[in-house]
């Protein structure tokens, strides 16, 4: 049985709107409608999308923070939002734009609290936490308050926070949100880890499209509510037809290059940009530019996935 | 079962103790916040005394006997506010988004709400009550159930404003922000109760009695620590039902609480 069972999941909100003084309007909203997937123990699954797409209110499906309007759901054979504090021990959840430490507390005290709330015993608590700390690099940060820390330090503190219970799922919603380069992937590295160690299943929302391409081995792509893409990234890629794109530099400036399979998308003096099909091998083209041309540089441009995922939302809407 | 029971009530003790000793990291400034809310509080009860250099009694009550009463509600009031009022910031947690990082614990919300942010400066208030409170205990004619009625009133009267505070911050799981429509509940209710229901027409007495029961902080008890009978014509028995009036308040709230969350829809992400 899958860790995670989503079946024609629905959540409506109804959302009252000023309509004249003193008077509402009221609509219902269907912030995720007819939704369903299912992801194994051990699965790193990105799930993307717009904004307003309905993501974050999965996720609080997903935690039972909300009860469903309708459908299926069982989490590691739970049902969230009835048996939510038993689910509360077997997950972890982080909120990249908020913490879930005490905002006046040293991150030390966050821990043990923690160590209470979730009953960790006092060994497995040391171990966790003296392993996280090292792999996090938050050993000098213990002691300070959390409102103190900078934006990086409180993230890795927020995800030790969520790991100390051993947690068979973490959810990341934004995790790199407003991190600088050094931490998304010292953050990034630690995650896989994680997951290869310890097996932990981890569903992950995120506009940082890196994180996707680092971390999973699958999307799940949600738009308007309902699921428009589930698979790997390179069917994605397909999918949205996406292109690669190969830069040559001539020895001189020339004609556009002429060669099958790809199309010439731009000439800017001696350097032109070439787009061929994701799925397509570069290696004949490659071959066939530097067999015709006088190359004096040649680079691949993986496809943007922003843009694959802009091209399907066109197509689903 | 009693592990179910038992398990919040632990970890209640466990962040309370975590908050106080971060409270207690700063003992300056705790010292002066303890200070000045008793300053506060002191004068609260002198205005009453002062009150009393120009009349002898106010609604057929003594100085004295107005002190019990005084007491009784400030020392459950307070009891109730310091071990749980953060029960009042719930719209302020939802707004935030903390409540969904509460709902993400093993440990029931009413406990992480109650507990958060605990502090101990709220025991000026108790202390000026308590002082009051002890001030007017010569007025009664002490016997053992008059003992036990007292000890049981304090009880059920931090209990039953722990019902009311609960009760009405339910209401911002619907509005998020309405922290003044509870306190006009409670501490409201606090202040009526200072007063012998005696000044109040009939019709408040009996509102305070059977629709919001605060009467039975302390006027029903303490009328029985006096040795009266209800100046309104009830019957003596009420001066005993204060524990199932407090439990009825705690029981209506916590329904409420449960249909609160259950309705919750959280804010956007």
């Amino acid at each position: 049985m899958p860790l995670i069972d989503v079946a024609g999941l629905e959540r409506t909100f109804v959302v009252r709107r000023r309509a004249g003084f003193m008077r509402r309007s009221k609509s219902v909203v269907r912030a995720v409608q007819d939704l369903t997937f299912s992801i194994e123990a051990g699965e790193m699954v990105g799930y993307i999308g717009p904004n307003g797409a309905g993501k974050s209110t999965t996720i609080k499906m997903l935690t039972g923070i909300l009860v469903p309007t309708s459908g299926e759901l069982r989490v590691a054979g739970l049902e969230p939002s009835r048996q939510r504090t038993d689910l509360a021990r077997r997950i972890g959840v982080v909120f990249g734009q908020r913490t879930t430490l005490w905002w006046d507390l040293p991150l030390r005290d966050s821990f043990e609290l923690l160590q209470k709330i979730y009953r960790v015993p006092d060994q497995r608590f040391r171990e966790n936490l003296d392993r996280f700390v090292e792999l996090l690099d938050l050993g000098d940060q213990l002691d300070t308050p959390v409102r103190q820390l900078s934006l990086g330090q409180r993230m890795r503190g927020d995800i030790t926070a969520a790991l100390l219970h051993d947690p068979e799922i973490l959810y990341l919603d934004e995790p790199t949100i407003g991190l600088d380069v050094v931490s998304k992937g010292r953050l990034r590295e630690f995650l896989r880890a994680l997951n290869a160690e310890r097996g932990t299943t981890l569903l992950l929302t995120t506009h940082d499209l890196q994180d996707i391409e680092a971390l999973c081995d699958r999307v799940i792509v949600i738009d308007h509510g309902t699921s428009v893409y589930d698979g790997t990234l390179a069917g994605l890629h397909a999918q949205g037809g996406s292109t690669r794109t190969l830069v040559v530099d001539l020895v001189d400036t020339g004609p556009p290059i002429d060669v099958p399979g790809a199309e010439v998308r731009k000439v800017e003096g001696p350097r032109q940009w070439l787009s061929f099909p994701a799925d397509a091998s570069a290696a004949p083209l490659v071959a066939a530019v530097a067999s015709a041309y006088d190359v004096a540089d040649l680079s691949i441009q993986e496809p943007d996935i922003e843009d694959v995922i802009r091209e399907l939302y066109s197509h689903g809407a | 079962m009693a592990d179910r029971l038992w398990r919040p009530v632990a970890c209640y003790g466990d962040m309370v103790r975590l908050w106080i000793r971060a409270e207690l990291s700063y003992p300056a400034s705790f010292a002066m916040l303890v200070v000045g809310s008793m300053m506060i509080n002191a004068l609260d009860f002198v205005a009453i005394a002062i009150m009393f250099s120009s009349i002898d009694t106010l609604g057929g009550f003594g100085l004295r006997e107005i002190a019990l009463l005084y007491g009784a509600t400030g020392v459950g009031i307070g009891v109730a506010d310091t071990a749980i009022g953060s029960v009042e910031r719930i719209g302020e947690f939802v707004r935030t988004g903390r409540l969904d990082q509460m709902l993400t614990k093993p440990v029931p919300l009413l406990v992480q709400v109650c507990s958060d942010r605990f502090t101990l400066r709220r025991l000026g208030r108790i202390t000026q009550a308590s002082v009051v409170l002890v001030w007017a205990l010569p007025i009664v004619d002490w016997t053992p159930t008059r003992v036990l009625v007292a000890v049981v009133m304090l009880l059920s009267s931090s209990a039953l404003f722990f019902g009311l505070f609960v009760l009405f911050s339910c209401v911002q799981f619907w509005t998020t922000d309405a922290s003044e429509f509870a306190n006009a509940f409670t501490y409201g209710g606090n202040t009526l109760t200072q007063y012998p229901l005696t000044v109040f027409p009939r019709e408040v007495a009996l509102a305070l009695t059977f629709v919001l029961p605060i009467a039975f902080v302390n006027w029903y008890p303490c009328l029985y620590l006096l040795g009266r009978s209800d100046p309104n014509g009830l019957p003596d028995w009420l001066q005993f039902c204060s524990p199932l009036a407090a439990a009825a308040v705690i029981t209506v709230a916590l329904l409420v609480w449960r249909t609160g969350v259950r309705r919750y829809t959280s804010t956007g992400s």
